[in-house]
């Protein structure tokens, strides 16, 4: 078997599309909603009284431990239908598509965030908090700039790795039928029987971008160092 | 202003200003205190003394509200503080109204407890800014000020981390003395020093009680440093005080046989 490179580079092109428009939207996208969700089931966990506290922890447990490619198949099912009837007939498929994409990928990963929030949050020493009701301030106030803070410090490297790992799962989009990067290269394989090329090309795309991405995680993790 | 470390308080008839009425605490079936009833005046300087266990520590953190109170009641001014008497039904007070009374009460913690992800300003300024709506400007001003009294003026924009054991408890005695409390809780505040500090914070709290007449309550080790703040101490063992004087009686001439123990193995 040979290695046709001058096929392979032809394929970048094609692929380096769809990953910046597929690809990198729903990480993004979801990673930003990602972290602002599970900062929001973190804090819920700790402030809401009993009876709301622990459904909401089931639910989230439930979407933890659930496979993504299902949730996403879920999704569909109930927001596009496969059966040919649509049930949003005036916006497209592909957008409806991304949209469900970026909030299963969201709400999944957000669960995971959480219990790294968590994790965070509890490592804080109860002096803080002593000290925050000592001065009497706000409990929204001690959230925002006593807790969050110091629990973001001890987070953010497992929330990069979260965001990575999302990165790594968008090629599930192709069970919902989003044109994603992978997708894509499995598309233009077929037509020439050449998947080795595309495959190694897609790879190295997902190389390239996670790459710098643990670079910069790290950097900030040395910046919130005090 | 009180300065004689004699005669604490105003004239007589004032408001005391902590009364601790019928106070108990439990932990689990552990109790802590037992029907303790206690006042401080107005001004007046109150060291709590006794081994580890004995519940002083306990009784600091019920009036800075950290923990619940089993039974009995607290009163600051006259005000209740976390428990109410309504008829004969014993209420507990909503949170806004425990905060309005709390805001009186400052604390100094044996482990500093400084806010690392702020600078030095920020920890003193947070409290004025964002509970008394001081402006960052006038904060800013006054947390200088309390710098200055502390003698660490020049490490405003540092961070807690960079600073010294004793640095960073004198920044969180300025942090305390910002929201100008009336009662100032004073928590082991120098257990956790190197011996080599401990002088420099002593040194700032016995100006603190030369100039001032923040009422103190402390628990400490430092027998000296009781026996030259206080006007008065109280000697603690299973949850009662067995024993008050002023501090040149209990430490020189203590007449309960416990804290003649107590006194011998620490001084």
């Amino acid at each position: 078997m040979e290695f046709d490179l001058e096929f392979a580079l032809e394929t970048v092109g094609p692929l380096l599309m769809a990953f910046l428009q597929v690809t990198l939207v729903v990480t993004v996208a979801g990673s930003v909603v990602a972290a602002l969700l599970g900062l929001i089931w973190a804090v819920c966990q700790r402030e809401l009284p009993t009876p709301v506290r622990l459904p909401l922890s089931w639910v989230l447990d439930v979407i933890r431990m659930t496979p993504l490619p299902l949730q996403l198949l879920f999704a569909v099912a109930i927001f596009i239908s496969f059966d040919g009837y649509r049930k949003f007939p005036d916006t497209d498929v592909e957008t409806i598509g991304m949209i469900l994409g970026v909030a299963v990928f969201a709400i999944h990963y957000s669960t995971y965030m959480a219990e790294s929030y968590r994790a965070g949050i509890d490592s804080i020493r109860q002096g803080q908090w002593e000290a925050a009701t000592a001065l009497s301030l706000p409990r929204s106030r001690v959230w925002r700039a006593v807790i969050i803070p110091q629990a973001l410090r001890a987070t953010l490297p497992s929330l990069g790795n979260w965001a990575i790992a999302m990165f790594k799962d968008t090629p599930f989009l192709l069970v919902i039928l989003v044109p994603e990067m992978v997708a894509k290269a499995k598309q233009l394989g077929g037509a020439s029987y050449q998947y080795t090329e595309v495959f190694t090309v897609a790879g190295l795309i997902f190389l390239a971008a996670s790459y710098p991405t643990a670079v910069l995680m790290r950097k900030l993790e040395k910046k919130l160092v005090y | 202003m009180s300065t004689d470390t004699t005669s604490p308080g105003g004239s007589t008839g004032d408001q005391p200003r902590i009364v601790m009425e019928d106070v108990s605490k439990k932990f689990g079936k552990n109790t802590v205190l037992d029907g303790l009833n206690f006042t401080v005046a107005r001004g007046e300087r109150v060291t709590l003394i006794g081994p580890s266990g004995s519940g002083k520590t306990t009784i600091l953190r019920l009036l800075m509200t950290l923990e619940d109170l089993t039974g009995g009641y607290i009163y600051i001014d006259g005000d209740p503080l976390t428990y109410a008497k309504r008829g004969n039904r014993r209420v507990k007070l909503p949170n806004k109204e425990v905060t309005q009374i709390r805001k009186r009460i400052g604390m100094v913690f044996q482990q500093f407890n400084l806010f690392p992800n702020m600078t030095v300003c920020e920890n003193i300024i947070e409290a004025p800014v964002h509970v008394l709506g001081q402006s960052k400007d006038e904060a800013r001003a006054k947390a200088a000020d309390l710098l200055d009294q502390v003698g660490l003026r020049d490490k405003i924009d540092a961070h807690p981390t960079s600073l010294s054991g004793g640095q960073q408890q004198r920044v969180a005695i300025a942090r305390a003395l910002a929201m100008e409390p009336e009662i100032l809780l004073l928590d082991e505040v120098t257990s956790a020093l190197d011996p080599e500090l401990v002088g420099d914070v002593l040194e700032v709290l016995r100006e603190v009680a030369r100039k001032t007449d923040i009422t103190m309550l402390l628990v400490t080790h430092e027998m000296q440093f009781a026996q030259d703040v206080s006007h008065r101490v109280l000697m603690f063992d299973e949850g009662r005080v067995i024993e008050e004087a002023k501090p040149e009686v209990m430490f020189n001439n203590p007449t309960h046989e416990r804290t003649k123990q107590f006194l011998q193995a620490v001084l």
